[in-house]
């Protein structure tokens, strides 16, 4: 019996984990047919639109700023062990466009905006206005998650975007203003390095990440159980989840885009 | 008339509706009383398809509850929450017209302020109000704001889930006034769950005790008082000692 019960422990989490997959594979593809279906709520997919795109602009950018200056500076000192300090410029553009840029951006996003999509629609559904919502003939998925979802599709890309010109800036000023590099060397560099799959690649990214981090907030907060308590433990779980998700996703679609 | 027939609800081992029989007629306001954990609320929802019962029927004027054109069938019905529900990210205003601002019952922006306007006069409310968001509430301007947007679509039927909940005895006496002049007024159906006597006395023309998943007692108010049941008995009289077990 003893023997046993590790066993059986683990098959009751991996049967939870299928299960809960299986709810949130429903839940996406319930939230996506209705982001197609009308009716459409233009309003919330505006408002939407401000919380998670025009509202995020300072935090990922600061972000994206300090990790492309960090990233020139450690670039350098590690180049310089084998005398390959020049190659700052071409290692920034490629490690902010490809991959710190959308990371940073996605986690960033899974920080801001999913854990206040989570706190704010579990909050509705302890105080009953996910209930009120049905009573006025309003479908919650189409009000609340669709245009969630879909402002999180089209804004997080630019935002990655953004974030991608920033880091590389960030890289720029220290390496011009701290390293000693030419900055029209350093510019010319860069952008003969970086090919349009990078920059593709980076977007891509961007859309599945925003994606994630506006599903795992939407999840955890209609999914979410009573009081302060599930409020808060909703708000965890839709983090974490969103979290392991876009790390998970950022390396399955660096294998993809690896393979073209 | 809305008509419930060995409705059954439970939530894993926890029975909560035990084949509950119930009839409103139409144009009558129905109360429906019973300690808390009762499955009052649960019946109330059942009604509305926010929860799915297990088994039973639910007939709205003959008319399956759960089949149809689901908006048409929710159109029909005005809700007034426990906790008000108001939608924090709205004003007072567009709150009470939520309805009347999309969906089948859409209308013009200036049109559906009006009309919100003229329902928060009519639940004893000043205009100033409605631009003002429903945290700058107190907790009774929030019920009549709740009830104001429940009466907004001039629905047929009106659910009120304890509407005097948290409110001092005076407010509790207006909100009950308004609920009940407010029914009359439109010849709505009404059916009400709460556990505060003076809002039975106040709203209902029926009364039905739920007890154990199951309908213990029902029929007019007048009767309640000499009925003789003593599960109801127990109940309006708030005795520890009886049938009702005190520690649920």
């Amino acid at each position: 019996m003893s023997l046993l019960s590790p066993l059986g422990w683990l098959g009751r989490s991996v049967l939870l984990l299928l299960a809960a997959t299986g709810r949130i594979t429903l839940f996406s593809l319930r939230a996506f047919s209705h982001i197609f279906r009308p009716p459409y709520y233009p309003r919330e997919v505006f408002n939407a639109l401000m919380q998670i795109g025009w509202l995020s602009l300072p935090v990922v950018g600061m972000t994206a700023l300090f990790t492309g200056g960090a990233l020139a500076l450690q670039i350098y000192s590690g180049g310089s062990r084998f005398n390959a300090e020049a190659v700052v410029p071409q290692i920034v553009a490629i490690g902010m466009v490809r991959e710190l840029g959308p990371v940073m951006a996605g986690l960033m996003i899974a920080a801001r905006v999913t854990s206040s999509i989570a706190a704010e629609i579990a909050t509705m559904k302890v105080t009953e206005q996910i209930d009120a919502l049905v009573t006025l003939s309003t479908n919650p998925m189409k009000y609340l998650v669709a245009p969630r979802v879909l402002a999180a599709l089209l804004t997080v890309p630019v935002l990655v975007g953004v974030g991608d010109i920033v880091g590389i800036a960030g890289g720029y000023t220290v390496a011009v203003q701290s390293l000693g590099f030419n900055p029209a060397a350093y510019l010319q560099n860069t952008v003969d390095f970086l090919e349009p799959l990078d920059i593709v690649s980076s977007l891509a990214k961007g859309a599945a990440f925003g994606v994630i981090a506006a599903m795992m907030g939407c999840y955890f907060g209609m999914a979410s159980g009573r009081g302060a308590m599930g409020v808060g433990r909703a708000t965890k779980d839709s983090v974490e989840t969103a979290a392991v998700l876009i790390l998970a996703a950022n390396f399955a679609l660096t294998g993809v885009f690896f393979s073209l | 008339m809305i008509r419930m027939e060995n409705v059954t609800k439970s939530f894993g081992q926890k029975h909560v509706l035990r084949g509950l029989n119930l009839e409103i007629p139409r144009g009558t306001s129905m109360v429906i009383i019973g300690g808390s954990g009762t499955g009052k609320s649960v019946a109330l929802k059942c009604v509305l398809g926010l929860i799915q019962p297990d088994s039973g029927k639910i007939l709205v004027d003959g008319a399956d509850a759960r089949g149809g054109d689901r908006d048409a069938f929710l159109a029909r019905f005005g809700m007034l929450f426990q906790g008000g529900a108001l939608f924090d990210s709205l004003t007072v205003w567009q709150n009470v017209a939520f309805r009347l601002l999309r969906g089948s019952l859409k209308r013009p922006v200036a049109e559906a302020r009006e009309i919100a306007v003229e329902k928060l006069r009519r639940v004893g409310l000043t205009p100033d109000v409605a631009d003002l968001f429903p945290a700058e509430l107190s907790g009774g301007m929030q019920k009549r704001v709740g009830l104001a947007r429940a009466i907004a679509a001039e629905p047929e039927i009106i659910f009120f889930d304890e509407p005097t909940t948290g409110l001092d005895p005076i407010m509790s006496g207006v909100i009950n006034d308004l609920i009940r002049e407010i029914v009359v007024e439109m010849g709505a159906t009404a059916m009400t769950i709460t556990h505060d006597m003076s809002s039975v006395r106040a709203i209902a023309d029926n009364v039905a005790m739920l007890h154990d998943g199951v309908i213990q007692w029902t029929g007019p108010v007048a009767e309640m008082d000499a009925s003789g049941d003593p599960y109801l008995d127990q109940f309006i009289h708030g005795r520890a000692e009886g049938p009702i077990e005190a520690v649920r």
